[in-house]
């Protein structure tokens, strides 16, 4: 095979991904009555990039073979944190993201701390941690409220030069400036080989607790990211339950559109943030062809079920029936 | 080159897993520009030596030094830092990841902070060049290559580490013939720069052909190292097996060629691991299956279980057909077909689970009384078979996990004994457990196979194949090259023929 070909078939669950969505949001945007303008876009986006954001954090730990309960807690964490302190002048707006992506990269990295040197496993420390990081946002907004800088807020859900959603173009620059160096580092690296085969890992000197610790502190802080994006849509934080639940179990269904495979080893970010527009396309093709929301739920299983069927496919060639409980 | 400072030297190492000596007081020196074959049967003691070398695992006692200097290995990193690397039987590659990023997972070419992808590549190509596969694709994944290429890229991964010692354990056992070649060319040329190989091969004419010297290992401990040449094949094979067998066993019956057969597969083949076996077992009889580790006795005993898939050619039980679709079909064979597992923790036990839970799993259904559950004939039969297998427990309601290792194995024993087989595979089931249970379970057999069960057995220990079975038969790379019986039924041939030594004779 040759290097394209090569590149091709690496990339296989996340080109099919773009498929899928790109074939959706052409029905959508064929169907919108008004067709796409840079307001339907930036709409369109807005609310995509947060799932989008979410999903890319769940990304990581499960690469390693792991799990991230947590990432709709950090999400909700983040949005009332910010509707604190993100508030004042530009300035002091500014020092409270900055403040808010720390939180969130410290709750990751004791998630970290735990999964590695506690050795428990990622599936009940997050969901021990995530309990704690929503009982921490509770307290911090008992109820919905609070403001955000709204000059950064207006930015941020806005367009550039009156065309290009900016949440799309934050979304572009975490891409580039952390998930592609992220992808080509040795600890990047690392992730990968800790979730192909963690003992063959460390046989071959693979570095593979501080790969656990940097994806799990990283998954903290793109979570926390679109708990800000969050906030800056609605003005307001709000310590909500369901959402929390909801944006965690989303990101794993986006995650698994995208590809990536949950016994971990495989798969990308990027193919994560196609899953997570697909999901949110459906609701949004139900909306254009003015279908009850109610059908939402339905229609995003049958899609998440489909994908996972597609990922089943290997069981047909596998020769020794002990491996189908590996 | 014994003039030269030793790039190894071990000094009283031991290494002991519980009460049992793995390797005892065991010295050992490797020059540099010297291939040193590493001999002994399974179990000598070879693979403990090599990963202490390679710092997989720590000495309980003794030295090393390296070029002199005293070393201490905590894991593998800091071995490979001071040039002592390992290609290990069981691969230690990344399967989802490229071969290039395979082989250079530790330290790749960076740029910029980042992997540098071109640099990598073309370092990929350049080492597999190297060891003449310029057919590998550096950006397949390594998932997608057969067996035999995967062990060249394990090899191409360690020569890129640049190695002082290098160890190959069994490296050659998963390749094709031209790259068998191929790895000798390279391991001759790295003689010639001064590195220094230890190899641990089964292969006889492989290490006559190409090593120094040799060490020959037994129970754990060194026996003898000397130069290739000085001792004929046949006082190494003396060497390997040593003194005489210490265990007693049951008295073995007269063969009954009349019994029926309970057991009979004609033609087996499965992919590289199982090649046409054909094989009889009859009521009564023990049958045993030898050869070196990994010939294919597992598949072969996972196959007449059920669990492979596609495999091709016939089992009958008592004459009929069995169509095996997994193992509830065996079990359900007109003679019922019980495996005791090797590895109880995975395949045998539920550790958690308590010893009666553990013991009726199997035949649950036999105390399904209509919709009820009949929970007091349960209890009555778990308790007579344990005390009948003599388990030694302190009471049924203890998880499983607070038993020794032998009572484990008599727990695996006791759950399949509860379905009333009339055939038994056992694919290994001594290994690890103590001298009394052993004894033990050699009765147990016995008696099984004088009520008439058919018994195949598979075992590691060749001593124990000797003593136990009334025949056995030998595997190698995947098929039964010979059987044994009555006087021809010893220890010599066993490995001589696990060996394949007169292979060529056999090819013929």
């Amino acid at each position: 095979m040759s290097t394209f070909g090569h590149r091709i078939a690496h990339n296989g669950g996340l080109l099919g991904a773009i498929a899928l969505f790109v074939v959706m949001f052409t029905i959508y945007t064929s169907n919108h009555p008004v067709g796409l303008t840079a307001a339907v876009a930036a709409t369109a986006a807005n609310k995509a990039v947060l799932l989008a954001l979410v999903a890319m954090a769940q990304t990581l730990p499960v690469l390693t073979r792991g799990l991230d309960l947590s990432v709709g807690m950090v999400f909700i964490l983040a949005n009332c944190l910010a509707s604190a302190i993100v508030v004042g002048t530009i300035g002091e707006g500014f020092l409270g993201i900055v403040a808010v992506l720390g939180v969130g990269a410290l709750a990751g990295l004791l998630n970290g701390a735990i999964v590695v040197w506690g050795r428990l496993q990622p599936i009940i420390t997050t969901l021990a941690t995530g309990a704690i990081y929503y009982g921490t946002a509770l307290f911090i907004r008992p109820g919905p409220g609070g403001d955000v800088q709204s000059d950064i807020a207006d930015f941020a859900t806005g367009q550039l030069f009156g065309v290009f959603p900016t949440s799309l173009a934050i979304l572009l620059a975490v891409v580039v400036f952390v998930w592609l160096p992220y992808r080509n580092s040795v600890l990047g690296r690392a992730a990968y080989a800790v979730g192909s085969n963690e003992q063959a890992a460390y046989m071959s000197g693979v570095p593979v607790q501080r790969a656990k610790l940097l994806a799990y502190t990283l998954a903290g802080l793109l979570a926390a990211l679109g708990g800000l994006m969050l906030t800056f849509n609605t003005y307001s934080g709000e310590a909500s339950s369901p959402i929390a639940g909801n944006y965690t179990l989303n990101s794993i269904a986006a995650v698994v559109i995208g590809g990536t495979s949950l016994f971990g080893g495989w798969g990308s970010a990027i193919g994560s943030i196609f899953g997570a527009f697909v999901l949110r396309t459906i609701e949004d093709l139900l909306f254009v062809f003015n279908l009850d929301p109610l059908w939402q739920p339905l229609f995003q299983g049958i899609v998440l079920l489909a994908a996972v069927s597609l990922g089943a496919v290997r069981i047909l060639r596998i020769r020794n029936r002990l491996e189908l409980f590996a | 080159m014994p003039d030269a400072l030793p790039i190894l030297e071990m000094k009283h190492v031991s290494k002991r897993y519980g009460g049992i000596a793995a390797l005892n007081e065991v010295d050992f020196v490797a020059y540099p520009g010297e291939i040193h074959a590493i001999l002994g049967e399974n179990g000598a003691g070879k693979s403990t030596l090599i990963k202490i070398a390679a710092g997989v695992t720590d000495p309980s006692e003794g030295e090393l030094y390296v070029e002199g200097k005293r070393v201490d290995f905590r894991n593998p990193t800091e071995a490979m830092a001071a040039g002592v690397v390992c290609v290990f039987q069981e691969l230690s590659l990344l399967p989802d990841l490229t071969v290039a990023d395979n082989l250079s997972i530790v330290a790749p070419p960076m740029r910029a902070g980042l992997i540098d992808a071109g640099a990598q590549r073309e370092r990929a190509r350049r080492l597999l060049a190297e060891i003449g596969c310029d057919d590998i694709h550096p950006l397949e994944l390594v998932r997608n290559l057969p067996l035999s290429r995967r062990q060249m890229v394990e090899i191409a991964k360690a020569l890129a580490k640049r190695p002082k010692l290098l160890i190959l354990d069994e490296a050659t056992s998963a390749l094709t013939a031209a790259d068998v070649e191929r790895v000798y060319t390279i391991i001759r040329r790295l003689r010639s720069e001064g590195v220094s190989i230890l190899y641990v091969s089964h292969r006889m004419h492989e290490i006559a052909a190409l090593a120094d010297c040799a060490t020959v290992f037994r129970n754990g401990r060194r026996i003898e190292t000397f130069r290739i040449g000085e001792r004929s094949m046949s006082a190494i094979v003396q060497m390997m097996i040593g003194r005489e067998m210490t265990h007693h066993y049951p008295d073995k019956p007269p063969a009954n060629p009349g019994a029926p057969v309970a057991l009979s597969a004609r033609n087996l083949s499965w992919g590289q691991q199982l090649r046409d076996i054909s094989l009889d077992v009859r009521k009564g009889e023990i049958v045993g299956l030898g050869g070196l580790d990994g010939q294919g006795q597992r598949s072969l005993l996972f196959a007449l279980f059920g669990v492979l898939k596609g495999v091709s050619g016939s089992v009958d039980v008592l004459g009929k057909p069995l169509r095996l679709s997994g193992p509830r079909s065996a079990m359900r064979a007109q003679l019922p077909i019980a495996l005791i597992p090797e590895d109880r923790k995975t395949e045998g036990l539920m550790l958690p689970m308590n010893i009666r839970d553990n013991i009726s799993l199997a035949s649950l259904s036999k105390f399904q009384k209509g919709l009820r559950f009949d929970r007091n004939s349960e209890h009555t039969a778990v308790e007579k078979i344990i005390k009948g297998l003599n388990i030694k427990i302190t009471e049924l309601a203890a998880a499983v996990s607070t038993l020794s290792g032998g009572n484990q194995q008599k727990v695996v024993l006791a759950k399949w004994l509860m379905t009333h087989p009339g055939i038994i595979l056992l694919n290994d089931p001594t290994r690890g457990i103590d001298v009394g249970t052993k004894q033990e379970v050699y009765r147990l057999l016995r008696d099984l196979a004088d009520s008439g069960v058919a018994v195949l057995f598979y075992s590691t220990d060749y001593a124990e194949l000797i003593g136990c079975c009334d025949r056995v038969l030998v595997m190698y790379d995947g098929r039964v090259t010979r059987e044994l019986a009555g006087l021809e039924l010893n220890e010599r041939n066993i490995i001589e023929t696990a060996l394949n030594v007169n292979d060529k004779e056999q090819a013929a």
